[in-house]
């Protein structure tokens, strides 16, 4: 025990890798992301700092989406393992990290109540969330059931690629992040602004690739997604010391 | 690996609830001493946000974190992690957590700063995250001295400082969130 923190000092977003704030293809931008400049601040211990350590905690695995329901039966489709690293800029792998994920069914379908407009069929057994905490080496490791299409009222015969939502919660607050995985070679990229609203040359960081040596024979194929969080592994020094 | 280049942000969508923001994440605690801080998130037309994410993160009363990087000697509140997350209402936009008031936290320079809550919002059509802090309208001297609030040009300072509402048990403040406009919530880069 000290009596000065220690104080991280994160780099800055890659801005010019993120989505804009109002991305008017995605209509319902338009009205909800800032309109006026960001506000720089000094980062100070209530930046660098964040839920992610303590979170990781209390929290448990709870990894196979294919049986989380509880049921006893397993859930019907594509059955998948998710696997990657979280790493930081420096290609260091993030223990500890917490990943939670939700996602459609087999046929696009999500268990949520406002979801009526899709005549899909939702799956007694399959809830479509889950959570993994990233170990020593940063890596993680999900089975579930590859999501479906989705459509949605954005425009005309508007369909979502199938993604996978992650919230991803590291070590600080500059660290969270929340994103959406695909699986490559999706028809439906060209036609989705959600995806088309990351500059052209970080789409591909979204997107996992099939990986054979992650497939398991009769049992599921492989996709491997790698994400990497803001942040060097910097030399972290004592409050008050200059740089 | 895809290279050490950050992974970009996508919208939280509208099904977040499924997973984020379940029952009981917004009660932080249940102590005699909490607060409460409640809300509305509103759009640049007015309308309320009918789903948006809310994150809080916190010191505890005596402005230690409960993260491994804060290792000041100070009390930790057991079983107080900092952390609540709570979704706005469908047909109203509100929301609210349950916690307890944060004490300072040192700044860039050493010096207390004000206590302050950080707060992420994230919501169907947010393709990012925004970040902003959560001050108290009853700690009046420690904000006038807090070098984030005085670095806010002082007709937007108000749009971080949480009212307090005369009379309520258990304490109660009400922030509310702009996301654009004249009276739009400063929101931070950090």
């Amino acid at each position: 025990m000290t009596t000065e923190p220690v104080i991280r000092h994160y780099g800055p977003k890659a801005y010019s890798d993120y989505p804009p704030f109002s991305y008017p293809d995605y209509k319902s931008t338009v009205l909800r992301g800032p309109s006026q400049d960001l506000l720089t601040i000094v980062q100070t211990l209530s930046e660098t700092t964040g839920p992610g350590p303590v979170w990781a905690d209390i929290s448990e695995e709870d990894a196979d989406l294919t049986t989380n329901a509880g049921t006893g039966q397993p859930a019907i489709g594509e059955r998948i393992i998710v696997t990657g690293h979280v790493y930081d800029e420096d290609g260091k792998g993030m223990p500890g990290v917490i990943m939670e994920i939700w996602q459609a069914n087999a046929c696009g379908r999500y268990v949520h109540w406002r979801e009526t407009a899709f005549p899909a069929p939702l799956d007694p057994n399959f809830i479509g969330v889950g959570q993994c905490i990233t170990n020593e080496a940063g890596e993680y490791r999900f089975l579930t059931i590859k999501p479906g299409p989705y459509p949605w009222g954005n425009h005309p015969n508007a369909w979502r690629p199938a993604h996978i939502h992650i919230s991803i919660l590291g070590p600080s607050l500059g660290s969270r992040l929340v994103t959406q995985m695909y699986f490559e070679n999706d028809p439906l990229f060209p036609h989705d602004p959600i995806y088309n609203s990351v500059p052209e040359h970080a789409r591909h960081r979204m997107i996992a690739r099939y990986d054979h040596d992650v497939t398991e024979e009769n049992w599921a194929l492989g996709w491997r997604w790698d994400i990497v969080l803001r942040g060097k592994a910097a030399t972290p020094f004592e409050n008050g010391d200059s740089e | 690996m895809t290279g050490s280049a950050q992974t970009p942000s996508q919208t939280v969508g509208p099904y977040f609830s499924m997973r984020l923001s379940g029952e009981g994440e917004n009660i932080l605690t249940t102590s005699d001493d909490r607060i409460v801080i409640e809300g509305k998130v509103i759009d640049g037309a007015g309308s309320h946000i009918e789903d948006a994410l809310l994150e809080i993160w916190q010191a505890g009363p005596s402005g230690r974190y409960a993260h491994p990087d804060d290792t000041r000697d100070l009390a930790l509140e057991p079983g107080f992690t900092g952390f609540g997350r709570a979704a706005s209402a469908f047909e109203t936009g509100e929301y609210r957590f349950q916690t307890l008031k944060p004490g300072p936290v040192p700044d860039a320079e050493g010096e207390d700063q004000a206590p302050h809550i950080s707060l992420i919002i994230q919501g169907r059509g947010m393709l990012n995250a925004v970040f902003t802090r959560i001050y108290f309208s009853d700690e009046e001297e420690a904000n006038a001295d807090d070098l984030v609030l005085r670095g806010v040009p002082a007709a937007r300072r108000g749009t971080l400082i949480a009212e307090l509402q005369e009379g309520s048990d258990p304490p109660t403040y009400r922030f509310d969130i702009r996301m654009q406009g004249d009276d739009e919530t400063v929101f931070f880069d950090f």
